[in-house]
């Protein structure tokens, strides 16, 4: 069956017979290059979409003051509730069960000057866990912690635009900048894939905010991060449980839909979630749309190609080729020249892109890639359709009477 | 070699059946060059197909060189057109993009003889056939001539017991008609069996014995003069 005559005969048929062998060999290959294409912009798409949406930790609540709208417990309504530190304590100690990490986050807008540059950025003000939370990756020097929050230290930590922006070249790590007339020295410089508007914002320690706007102990709002075990269901637990104690301990009406807002991420990454689904449901029918394409076309192809061999194959009958030689003869050759050509396809689409890698980003398409199983398995699925495309027809070839196969002019 | 007994085929047309051998009765002896004749209809390439087992009859006794051709799977079939019989068509059914060589070598490998040999036998048979100048060639670069020389030494390399020709002559101009009748004729007087099926008397002529064909029955069966000389 496998000895290496019949090799020989295959490829002296394939070598002999160079417009059929391109001609089925070319099939196979475009509809797996374009497979592969494809696949790979849709999941580039993806990429794109998970890079927008799925930026911060999936895990975090945000938490804001509002006015009130109903009068309860002596106050009248519209009153104007403010965070402060005790606050923050307070939601540490009660939920430690749930919460991960827990930090401030005091809003202003500074100007930001070193030496003859200067510009407004956005300030935030924060703990240590802030960085966790909003999964800030540190290029240079170190992030705020603990020991500059009891210290009140005149620290910042700068985006990678407010860097480019005063310092140009250098990462300014240890230098003093000016912010609102204070100076500040910088001890880090951060980036973060959220964004331009991220990278152009400063942290500072939140306890130094507080000192320099005349001592208070305001938090404008805060964000807390739950363990992820708790899942969806345990983070709506979690934001109805902290609505109710922090009602309580700012003397809300529990029936007052205002007063506390807290915005969970998890609802929104649920939606984002679904959004991806469709993404991938709508790359995958893009797939399997391109394979049953190839399918089609490589089954054309064999069909035209045993037609055309009828006589061939009726003459080998005829000197004594049995309907099997005859069959796996035309198989063996059809599935070589897929094989061979399904990889140059393959190989081909992956080459492809690569190259694109991040060319195409203003299409929305980040890092085009397909998983090389999922691309060896439509290769395979080629193969296997373009083998059961040509048994069907071969097998009735085999079968026709020599004389008749003969006779076909 | 050939013995045949009461042959009977026919053929459905839809609800009607078109009986097209009826009873044909004869037996070929080993070395023998025998011309089936008969108008078209007359039943002779059924006939043809029933002896090459390309077709089998519905009735009636075939034997091969002793052996009972009866229903057979095409397997079967195959191997023992391979091992018994060669072929040569009107229209020559030599492979395209194949050259002489490798076509006259085709039925040896299906035999599984080895490369090398192929090759060594192919080359003597189509020295035989005065083709061996042409070996590399592809048959579109043969004339008509060459080509039936070609099958007729593909026909022959198996080493079978009895060669069928159908009508070899049939594409041919009568000048090249005539040599490869002699080289059909050449190849019999070495002792190969072959019949051949004709609808032209003079090729029929040039064979040993005739058996005409009439509406599928054998209206006549003789020798020709050449066959009466030899006997």
């Amino acid at each position: 069956m496998f000895d290496r005559d019949r090799w020989v005969e295959i490829f002296e048929t394939i070598q002999k017979n160079k417009l059929r062998t391109v001609l089925s060999g070319f099939t196979v290959a475009l509809g797996i290059f374009i497979f592969v294409i494809l696949f790979g912009l849709g999941n580039g798409l993806k990429n794109t979409f998970q890079q927008f949406f799925l930026d911060d930790a999936e895990n975090v609540l945000f938490v804001r003051p509002s006015r009130t709208s109903l009068p309860y417990g002596g106050y009248k309504s519209g009153r104007r509730i403010e965070f402060d530190n005790s606050d923050i304590a307070g939601v540490e100690e009660n939920f430690s069960y749930y919460i991960e990490y827990i930090s401030p986050r005091i809003f202003s807008r500074v100007t930001a000057t070193y030496k003859t540059e200067s510009d407004n950025y956005n300030n935030i003000s924060v703990g240590p866990d802030h960085q966790y939370i909003e999964k800030t990756v540190m290029m240079y020097g170190r992030y705020i912690n603990q020991q500059d929050l009891i210290n009140k230290e005149k620290y910042v930590v700068i985006g990678r635009l407010v860097a480019l922006d005063l310092f140009g070249k250098q990462d300014g790590v240890g230098n003093y900048i000016d912010l609102n007339g204070f100076a500040y020295k910088v001890i880090g410089v951060f980036q973060d894939s959220g964004g331009d508007n991220i990278e152009r914002t400063i942290y500072t320690p939140y306890t130094t905010h507080q000192l320099i706007n005349k001592s208070t102990d305001e938090i404008g709002m805060f964000a807390v991060t739950f363990r992820k075990e708790l899942g969806h269901a345990g983070s709506i637990v979690l934001e109805n449980e902290l609505r109710k104690y922090l009602k309580e301990k700012k003397v809300i009406s529990p029936r007052d839909p205002r007063g506390i807002w807290i915005n969970n991420l998890a609802d929104q990454l649920k939606q984002n979630q679904q959004f991806a689904g469709v993404l991938q449901t709508i790359v995958s029918v893009v797939g399997i749309g391109t394979l049953i394409a190839g399918i089609i076309g490589i089954s054309n192809i064999m069909v035209f190609v045993i037609k055309e061999r009828t006589k061939e194959l009726g003459i080998r009958k005829a000197l004594g080729a049995s309907p099997r030689s005859v069959i796996t003869m035309v198989l063996q050759e059809s599935i070589l020249i897929t094989t061979f050509s399904g990889y140059v396809g393959l190989f081909l689409g992956i080459l492809t892109l690569s190259g694109l890698g991040e060319k195409l980003i203003d299409y929305f398409i980040t890092d085009p890639y397909i998983n090389l199983n999922t691309a060896i398995f439509a290769t395979i699925v080629l193969i296997i359709c373009g083998g059961i495309a040509g048994y069907i027809p071969a097998k009735r070839a085999a079968s026709i009477k020599p004389i008749v196969a003969l006779r076909d002019e | 070699m050939i013995k045949l007994e009461d042959i009977h085929k026919s053929y459905k047309m839809g609800n009607s059946s078109l009986h097209v051998l009826k009873g044909i009765n004869f037996e070929v002896e080993s070395g023998e060059l025998v011309a089936i004749m008969g108008s078209s209809g007359s039943g002779k390439s059924t006939l043809l197909n029933i002896l090459g087992m390309l077709d089998v009859a519905e009735k009636g006794l075939y034997q091969l060189d002793g052996i009972h051709i009866k229903k057979l799977n095409e397997k079967k079939a195959a191997r023992y057109r391979n091992d018994f019989l060669g072929f040569v068509f009107q229209s020559f059914n030599l492979i395209n993009y194949k050259s002489a060589l490798e076509n006259v070598a085709l039925p040896l490998y299906y035999q599984g003889v080895g490369r090398k040999e192929r090759q060594k036998t192919a080359m003597e048979l189509l020295e035989r056939v005065g083709l061996k100048p042409w070996a590399k060639h592809l048959p579109n670069e043969l004339s008509g001539g060459q080509k039936q020389r070609v099958a007729i030494a593909r026909a022959l390399v198996s080493k079978p017991k009895v060669v069928l020709a159908d009508e070899p002559t049939g594409a041919l101009d009568s000048k090249t008609s005539y040599e490869v009748m002699e080289l059909i004729k050449e190849i019999n007087n070495e002792g190969k069996t072959i019949l051949v099926v004709t609808h032209e008397r003079d090729i029929s002529q040039m064979c040993k014995r005739i058996i005409r064909l009439r509406d599928g029955e054998i209206a006549e069966d003789f020798m020709t003069s050449n066959g009466a000389i030899k006997k």
